[in-house]
């Protein structure tokens, strides 16, 4: 098997400046206060995902599991070690990130299956199937703004699972819309996974990571805590916790 | 089962910068032309707004200067000359406000997802040449009514012009752009050069009042040093010179800078050179963009 994604030592941490202007520096200073906070994210971390297989990324809040996401994807870069992938990565690291709020749903499809990195012949020919899998096929020449927020959601869920990248990522949200649409888009996701694309999840509903994911990778403050099968991180959150 | 992917490991989120952008010509052209349309939202006058403004700008500047400060007199056709100048410099001004502001205003994009963020400044470069080109067509008829005909270089001076311009605002844009999401002081800074930039060349007046003005050999060829100086005298080739003779006492070719080919190209080559300093400025920043916005 090829690794496509592979996490070699990786650190990342934020500085957080306490005051950025003149004045606020001063202040901080005559206080005696540190002008800086830092906040380590991930520490020498190492992940290595072969293709076509489905992981699930779990930890509380700030363990780390959305930065580890964002190296991955390429918006942020490690401090030290390295992210190599293999193949385009897509996915969704925000709902509607891509949507802009002033354009129609038609406007958007393309401009956001575009951001996503799709081409024009491929947006062309897949543009029916992504009105048909949102449902909001009468909306679609109405802006966006207007929308309803569960109709916001399923035009970009709908974008995302048509891109055609080798690894997606899925930030926290499967939680999209009604039950229905929810068992829509779960079925769309196990369909991408068993086309061979490689699937790393991230989300706090545990029983929807169950039923995409085999793997599970368990992140403490940044620390990698587990990593075997799916149910042996799902019992070591729930022990930890309880 | 989907075919392998392609062999080779390889860093997420670093790109060959502009020529990314090249290369996604097609996400290139969305963008501007949800620029456009989010520009113009809701506007009766939608695109009609690039000509209001530089039509009223003209107007008050042609009344100020040319007809209080009689600048009419000492030069033949002032309004085309002017307009000449103005366009392209309205041309850098709106390209380098809108370019600095760029990625801070595309920062919900920019955190998300991974794009060529260099597809921001461009793009705004983008749209004010969209906004240019109209100015143009009515600089080119205002030219005509007062007896411009075509003549050896108008069309090299201009299209040279416009190059000079197109690549400095680049360069500078991608610069300031990525400075800014430090620290938004820059956008102050960029207002600043902007307010001045407008009297540093000759578009308001005419060239030869600073060369009897502006004493040492030496300061004379700092003012030509500036790549717009030169730009907006490559427009006045184009549009203005070839329509205008001049009086003995005021000879057009008076009014241009001598060598003013070879200065345009000089300035080409510089501005090129500043565009791979912005690039290389941009790249080195871009790492943080995430986590700063």
């Amino acid at each position: 098997m090829t690794a496509v994604i592979q996490v070699d030592h990786v650190s990342k941490g934020f500085v957080l400046r306490r005051g950025r202007s003149l004045k606020e520096m001063a202040v901080l200073v005559t206080k005696g206060r540190p002008l800086t906070d830092s906040f380590q994210a991930i520490h020498d971390l190492s992940l290595s995902v072969e293709q076509g297989e489905t992981v699930g990324l779990l930890g509380l809040n700030g363990s780390g599991k959305s930065t580890l996401l964002k190296l991955i994807s390429g918006v942020m870069r490690p401090d030290s070690g390295t992210v190599r992938v293999r193949g385009h990565v897509a996915g969704l690291i925000e709902v509607g990130a891509g949507l802009h709020p002033d354009l129609t749903g038609r406007e958007n499809i393309f401009l956001n299956g575009a951001i996503l990195g799709m081409s024009e012949v491929e947006l062309r020919r897949q543009f029916d199937s992504i009105v048909d899998f949102s449902e909001i096929e009468t909306f679609l020449e109405t802006e966006v703004k207007f929308y309803s927020s569960g109709m916001f959601l399923r035009l970009a869920f709908s974008v995302a699972v048509h891109t055609d990248p080798d690894i997606f990522l899925v930030d926290e949200i499967l939680s999209v819309g009604d039950g229905p649409f929810q068992d829509k888009c779960l079925a769309r996701i196990q369909e991408l996974s068993a086309e061979g694309r490689t699937l790393v999840v991230v989300s706090h509903d545990l029983d929807t990571v169950a039923k995409v994911c085999a793997r599970g990778v368990l992140l403490e403050t940044g620390h990698k805590i587990v990593d075997g099968s799916l149910e042996k991180a799902i019992t070591r959150l729930r022990t930890a916790h309880r | 089962m989907r075919a392998a992917p392609p062999l080779g490991l390889v860093e997420p989120g670093r790109g060959a910068g502009l020529l990314d952008v090249f290369r996604q010509r097609y996400l290139l052209r969305l963008i501007v032309r949800q620029e456009m349309r989010v520009r113009y939202h809701r506007s009766v006058l939608g695109l009609l707004w690039s000509y209001v403004k530089p039509g009223v700008q003209f107007v008050v500047y042609f009344f100020a200067l040319g007809v209080f400060l009689k600048l009419n007199r000492s030069l033949e056709d002032f309004s085309v000359y002017l307009f000449s100048g103005f366009v392209l410099l309205n041309f850098f001004s709106e390209a380098f406000a809108n370019a600095s502001r760029s990625i801070v205003r595309n920062a919900a994009l920019v955190k998300k997802i991974y794009l060529p963020r260099e597809l921001f400044p461009v793009a705004t470069t983008y749209v004010a040449a969209i906004h240019l080109l109209p100015q143009v067509v009515v600089l080119f008829l205002g030219a005509l009514l007062v007896g411009w005909r075509p003549s050896d270089g108008a069309f090299a001076a201009a299209a040279l012009g416009f190059a000079v311009v197109a690549v400095l605002v680049t360069g500078l844009g991608l610069m300031l752009a990525a400075l800014n999401v430090y620290y938004r002081d820059f956008e102050n800074v960029v207002d600043l050069v902007l307010v001045v930039v407008v009297w540093l060349s000759p578009v308001l007046y005419p060239w030869s009042f600073v060369k009897e003005a502006i004493g040492p050999a030496w300061l004379e060829q700092l003012y030509l040093a500036n790549p717009l100086t030169i730009a907006a005298q490559l427009f006045q080739r184009a549009f203005w010179y070839p329509g205008a003779i001049g009086t003995p006492e005021a000879p057009a070719f008076e009014e241009i800078i001598p060598d003013i080919f070879t200065r345009g190209i000089v300035a080409l080559l510089g501005s090129l050179i500043l565009l791979v300093i912005g690039q290389v400025a941009f790249s080195r920043l871009e790492g943080r963009f995430a986590q700063e916005l």
